[in-house]
């Protein structure tokens, strides 16, 4: 079993956690996250042109390139995460340029060298898939799309037709951060999806809170929690971690025991 | 399209994609809207009610035909190849923006879009947009850098008066490419209602086809009048390229025509060692914007500021059919330098007495060198794409002149 698989084969919902490499001492705030009960860690790859994030993610891509963040520095960071942590699988999350820029072969060996388990790519659609999906395919490493509320029923087996890992079901036609989606239509979204594939569903975009995010994990098999915790990063600096971990922590306790409460 | 197999007026392919550029890159979001207005948009062109609509509101609304006109005293002072213009300067709003607005405002509404959205650099794409929405009594909004806002104070102001609102983006560097990339983040989240009006033959499939479709009505135009009033096509066409959108209206109908050369000019800004905005002269293959194309960017693809004295041309990129037309060798491009542009500016206002936009001084600057290197019985025909009255404030400074 890969290290994504075992992750959402843990008999409860996972907690999936990104932060963007480079934007304070990533090290520190990477194990923060896995400290603080952390299932999947998504790595953000800086990008100076992030067209799907909202305001906390596109600051922590400048702050990261504004300290001279490189494609080297963001694999050197994944390469040493992997070394602390051998068992916690690590996504990488990004737009195509970066990925791609000395081209496709490059960037999936590299990763697959670094221990990264998975890509999302946020400017990928399948219909361009030849442009990343099977380089990343050769190496073994897990290509996670993107499913949002206007992927209709029709267009989704285009989507799930080469996905692996899990699917990244976007709660809402918007941009990462900002609004938050009525938990009635997630349910509705993931059982369709659910429908449709064996995948794990992890359900990001918005989720912010220990109660929004236990609320998603009664109907889906993750939760992903992005800007909550850039936001730390750009307010605490170097002091971050304490915070990561003390926010992780009650996210992981939310998303953790979600169906337990169903049960009692 | 109905085309030879050895055409260079067949692409792009189904897929978007001309050759290994263009092509739909863009977040699983937007994907069905990007389907939707492909479908939309074949619909309407297979409508002789569409375009008979769009060939209206470009004759009696926006003043098409332009003319065709022929710059002898220009000629004279470069003493080598007859140059003339395609006056689309004087289209309504001043510039060719506006023909491709009109034919993406008629498919918004045949759509059942009931909002507009448009990014705009300079301001004549947003002004062009804020006037097809106050034609068609539909909101507009404008996302434009607030570096931009700033400088460009009298397009903001005529916007407003259209009835636009216009949002200063302060995210990124605050230009162009960041205006781009608001209006990507409102459009997401507003798919269901709202049309987003590319004022460049750039961005997703099919955008690149769209705009240029709508922007052939300057070498359609232009390759009628010439045939008309000389009996001969041209020897070389001249355009300048931000994104590409005037360049490629007055191209595409002339690609089958072996014996017509091209040449597209980009602006060298400061020069190409320095700051520019040449794409191809000065960038390498990525992915923007939605589309694959020729990028300013550094070894790890993060993407580098244009800079140019035209503000129009100010950006990173280029239309994908551009970076496509470069690989195959049918169009030379060029780049020309603020200097430069500035010189011709000059020339252009004392020689004909017509005061060009910065974009198509880039344009005339590469005139100025190749008349001079060709016969007195060749024909150039260049695109003169837009007025220099925006412009006035930006050429006083440039030339230590207190306003």
């Amino acid at each position: 079993m890969t290290r994504l698989a075992s992750a959402f084969a843990k008999g409860r919902p996972a907690l999936v956690c990104f932060i963007t490499a480079g934007d304070g001492d990533t090290a520190s705030n990477l194990d923060a996250l896995v400290d603080g009960g952390a299932d999947v860690i998504e790595l953000g790859m800086p990008f100076t042109d992030p067209m799907a994030d909202g305001p906390a993610i596109q600051a922590a891509n400048l702050r990261s390139l504004g300290v001279g963040s490189t494609t080297r520095d963001v694999l050197l960071i994944a390469n040493e995460f992997r070394e602390r942590h051998p068992d916690v699988p690590l996504v990488l999350m990004g737009y195509a340029n970066p990925m791609i820029r000395r081209g496709p072969e490059w960037f999936a060996a590299e990763a697959a060298a670094c221990g990264v388990d998975g890509v999302i790519c946020v400017d990928i659609p399948p219909e361009e898939d030849d442009a990343l999906g099977p380089a990343l395919r050769a190496k073994g490493i897990d290509l996670i799309r993107l499913a949002t509320p206007t992927t209709d029923t029709a267009r989704l087996p285009t989507v799930l037709d080469g996905s692996s890992g899990f699917v990244y079901y976007v709660s809402v036609a918007g941009i990462t951060g900002l609004q938050q989606a009525a938990t009635a239509s997630i349910e509705d979204a993931v059982a369709r999806l659910k429908a449709a594939t064996d995948l794990p569903i992890a359900v990001g975009f918005g989720v912010r809170t220990p109660e929004q995010a236990g609320a998603i994990a009664r109907v889906a098999d993750g939760v992903v929690v992005g800007s909550a915790l850039v936001e730390l990063c750009e307010k605490h600096g170097t002091a971050a971690p304490e915070h990561i971990r003390a926010l992780t922590a009650s996210l992981a306790e939310a998303v953790h025991t979600a169906r337990k409460e169903i049960a009692a | 399209m109905e085309s030879t197999p050895n055409s260079f007026r067949n692409m792009p392919d189904e897929r978007g994609h001309f050759g290994d550029y263009g092509g739909r890159y863009v977040a699983e979001t937007l994907m069905p809207l990007i389907l939707e207005l492909e479908t939309a948009y074949r619909a309407a062109q297979a409508d002789p009610a569409f375009d008979a609509q769009f060939q209206d509101l470009l004759e009696h609304y926006v003043g098409r035909p332009s003319p065709l006109y022929f710059a002898e005293r220009l000629t004279e002072a470069l003493g080598g190849a007859q140059v003339w213009f395609k006056r689309d300067e004087l289209n309504h709003t001043g510039a060719h923006k506006i023909n491709n607005c009109i034919g993406q405002i008629l498919l918004a509404i045949r759509m059942g879009k009931k909002k507009i959205i448009a990014e705009t650099g300079a301001g004549q794409h947003g002004v062009a947009t804020a006037t097809v929405c106050a034609r068609f009594g539909l909101p507009c909004t404008i996302f434009m850098g607030a570096t931009d806002v700033s400088r460009q104070q009298p397009n903001v102001f005529r916007m407003k008066l259209l009835g636009a609102e216009v949002i200063p983006v302060t995210s990124g560097a605050a230009t162009l490419k960041d205006a781009m990339n608001e209006a990507l983040r409102h459009w997401v989240a507003n798919v269901e209602d709202t049309f987003y009006i590319i004022g460049t033959a750039a961005g997703p499939h099919p955008y690149p086809e769209m705009v240029r479709n709508f922007q052939s009505v300057i070498g359609k135009e232009a390759r009628e009048q010439m045939v008309s009033r000389t009996g001969r096509l041209p020897d070389l066409l001249v355009a300048a390229i931000g994104g590409g959108s005037n360049a490629i209206g007055l191209f595409h109908p002339f690609l089958d025509d072996a014996d017509v050369k091209m040449l597209g000019v980009e602006a060298a800004g400061h020069g190409l060692d320095k700051e520019h905005a040449a794409s191809l002269a000065g960038g390498s293959p990525g992915v923007l914007h939605g589309n694959k194309t020729y990028l300013l960017q550094d070894a790890d693809g993060q993407i580098t500021e244009a800079h140019s004295i035209s503000a129009g041309l100010d950006y990173p990129g280029i239309g994908p059919e551009h970076a496509w037309l470069k690989e195959t060798g049918r169009v030379e491009y060029t780049s020309i330098t603020d200097d430069e542009a500035l010189d011709a500016f000059q020339l252009l206002c004392r020689t004909e007495g017509i005061i060009p936009a910065l974009e198509p001084s880039h344009a005339i600057a590469a005139v100025a060198k190749r008349a001079k290197e060709m016969d007195r019985d060749a024909i150039i025909l260049a695109n003169l794409c837009g007025r220099g009255d925006k412009d006035i404030f930006t050429v006083a400074e440039a030339l230590g002149v207190e306003m």
